[in-house]
């Protein structure tokens, strides 16, 4: 068993108890011994103040962390510029360089994309790895995991940064297989630990009702998902330019297993995405009926806001599900977000709770989602929210 | 087709919290259920074997009491089911875990398909799925909606953020559907009463010629180091009176606070 418990040392103090995230350790006779619960996740190890809680870590090939240096973004693009979230991970990444005193880059794999390379460096890239080719035009898995799991190979960067969308979830768990690293998915904080100079990785478990903070000790790089519109994008200083490592690959498209043969883009998916929004209403349940979403819609309109959605009216075929916030739906986090006759499931507030500031519009006043709303108005939605759109047409100056 | 569907027995999230007095998670008496997501993975495989011929084998790693997520899937009407347990697994990160199902489904043998839920409703990492077809060196096809198969070739249509992309692949592969592709059937009666009955084979880290090195917590990059509760205010502001004085109210305020 990898990890065990000292009885010599152990003194009783319980402090381990409340460390461990499954409840596995028991006293008996004045000491801690693991349970049946115990997944040797080893959150306990850190705990004991007298070295009592041993894991043995033995690995055949044991990485030698000091040759990897710097911190690195995964570019995700689309159509033809930035994804948000990287200039988000670009900022974020630099300050976290400035901590470690390393270079930040950011890795661009794509077709005809060297004009965004500058971008990055606004926003704080001190280098760009440039990969480009025709067969890199889409995203596909196999290309790109080749591609950059070379450079991590040959530039070794101790952190690698993505953002926790549909392609970078998608490339990172390939990446992070390919090479033996760590990866912590959809991420929400990051850190470094001073002593150690890791990089601590927080983010949400059990659908929103746990955090836990997550740490790669001995595999390189650290590699994470970042969840989107969590860090914020830094102000651009056009004066900043980054040098450019351009890699030659020579990519075969009949090496490449899936081909693209179609892209459909929805009727209505033209609409804001919930996940780009700064500011999201959002209605329940309560609408009673789908013709009841217009209400949303106009007050949505006039604050240029997305329109989001619950399970159930998802569920009952009211709106499309490409609103729907929430676990089985999107993880969002507006600036402003107003939940309209939504009761608060807890699938919806693990979707929704860190948003920064929440209105909760409802006519039950125990509803739940008055537990996470910054302002809750109890009433009846269809006198508020149509109130509420006057008076901010007024307020904005759109009558 | 031969069809292997990976699944996870998870906690049901709604009900797992953390003891605010101790700061460890709250457990007890959680019910188990299988992954929502991993429901219409199984549902995927046995339309498809309705459709091709075949037959679905659905696999899990866990404890001992995982085998409860197999009997369910058995009473869907999957045909065989194996449960992957040994303590040598205990701790395992989503690359401990993909290394020790890959391993699994090698000694299973010949397979056209592998299907998992797009991702795991306690973890929620989407992880596991690309990292096995990742270590059987296979293609990925991640958020699936629709597959047709034809031959030795899978047509996928993918759920984007703002799109769709349809995509076409080898066999064999592994998919991740999301719930939208299908509505998970109940348990038939008789399905029911057959996975009663059927033997649920247990392979441990031997049976599966694992390499311990690289399962459980020693093949783990990634450590928990702390959990604890999300910081949610719980004293927000009730805004009460009539309905107009109310909403100006609110105006004011997300003015101030410069939301809107």
């Amino acid at each position: 068993m990898p990890i065990y418990i000292d009885a010599d040392k152990c003194v009783g103090c319980k402090l381990c108890l409340s460390a461990c995230p499954y409840g596995a350790i028991d006293m008996v006779e004045g000491k801690a011994v693991f349970n049946d619960n115990c997944t040797q996740c080893g959150a306990c190890i850190s705990s004991c103040k007298f070295g009592a809680i041993i894991a043995e870590i033995t690995r055949k090939e044991n990485v030698d962390t000091s040759q990897y240096k710097g911190v690195w973004v995964l570019a995700e693009t689309h159509d033809g510029r930035l994804a948000d979230v990287t200039l988000e991970l670009v900022s974020e990444g630099r300050k976290l360089a400035d901590e470690l005193g390393v270079e930040l880059a950011m890795v661009l794999a794509g077709w005809q994309v060297e004009p965004l390379a500058q971008i990055a460096a606004h926003y704080g890239a001190d280098k760009v790895y440039l990969v480009e080719h025709e067969t890199l035009e889409h995203y596909r898995t196999d290309p790109f995991t080749s591609v950059i799991a070379a450079l991590i190979n040959q530039y070794k960067p101790e952190i690698v940064l993505i953002g926790a969308t549909v392609m970078g979830r998608d490339l990172a768990s390939r990446i992070a297989a390919r090479i033996g690293a760590g990866l912590t998915a959809d991420c929400t904080g990051l850190a470094i630990d001073p002593e150690t100079r890791l990089l601590m990785q927080t983010r949400p478990a059990f659908g929103g009702n746990v955090m836990a903070t997550i740490v790669c000790r001995h595999a390189r790089p650290q590699m994470a998902t970042v969840r989107p519109r969590v860090m914020k994008k830094a102000e651009p200083d056009l004066s900043r330019t980054a040098e450019i490592i351009r890699s030659h690959v020579d990519l075969k498209e009949q090496a490449i297993a899936a081909k693209i043969l179609e892209i459909i883009r929805e009727e209505g998916r033209d609409e804001l995405d919930v996940q780009e929004a700064e500011i999201i209403v959002s209605g329940g349940r309560g609408l009673r009926k789908a013709e009841n979403f217009a209400l949303i819609r106009e007050l949505a309109e006039v604050l240029g806001a997305a329109v989001g959605a619950s399970r159930a009216t998802v569920d009952a075929g009211w709106i499309p599900a490409y609103h729907q916030v929430g676990q089985t739906g999107k993880t969002v986090q507006p600036k402003l977000y107003i939940a309209c006759g939504i009761s608060g499931a807890v699938q919806h507030l693990a979707g929704m709770g860190s948003s920064d500031c929440i209105v909760a519009i409802n006519n039950d006043p125990d509803a739940p989602i008055f537990g996470v709303a910054h302002y809750g108005i109890v009433g009846d939605l269809f006198e508020v929210v149509p109130a509420l759109t006057k008076a901010l047409k007024k307020e904005l100056g759109l009558e | 087709m031969n069809i292997i569907v990976s699944i996870k027995q998870v906690p049901d999230t709604t009900e797992v919290r953390i003891d605010p007095v101790t700061n460890t998670l709250v457990r007890e008496g959680v019910p188990s259920i299988i992954n929502p997501f991993d429901e219409n993975a199984i549902e995927c495989g046995l339309q498809l074997v309705e459709k091709h011929g075949g037959k679905v084998t659905v696999i899990t790693m866990g404890p001992p009491q995982a085998q409860q997520a197999l009997k369910d899937a058995l009473a869907m009407g999957a045909d065989e089911a194996i449960l992957v347990s040994d303590r040598a697994f205990a701790g395992s990160d989503t690359l401990a875990t993909s290394y020790t199902l890959a391993q699994t489904i090698k000694k299973l043998g010949e397979y056209d398909l592998i299907i998992c839920g797009k991702q795991a409703f306690d973890g929620d990492t989407a992880q596991v799925g690309p990292g096995l077809a990742e270590h059987l060196g296979i293609p990925q096809v991640t958020y699936a909606i629709d597959i047709e198969v034809e031959g030795k070739k899978a047509r996928v249509k993918r759920l984007l953020s703002d799109r769709f992309e349809v995509v076409e692949t080898r066999l064999p592969c592994l998919i991740t559907v999301v719930k939208q592709m299908n509505e998970p059937r109940h348990a038939s009666l008789k399905n029911v009463m057959k996975a009663r009955k059927k033997e649920i084979p247990t392979w441990t880290a031997a049976d599966i010629e694992a390499d311990e090195s690289r399962c459980g917590l020693n093949g783990s990059p990634t450590n928990v180091v702390k959990v604890f509760a999300p910081q949610r205010h719980t004293q927000g502001e009730r805004l009460e009176g009539d309905v107009n004085d109310v909403v100006e109210r609110l105006v004011k305020i997300l003015r101030e606070k410069q939301v809107v």
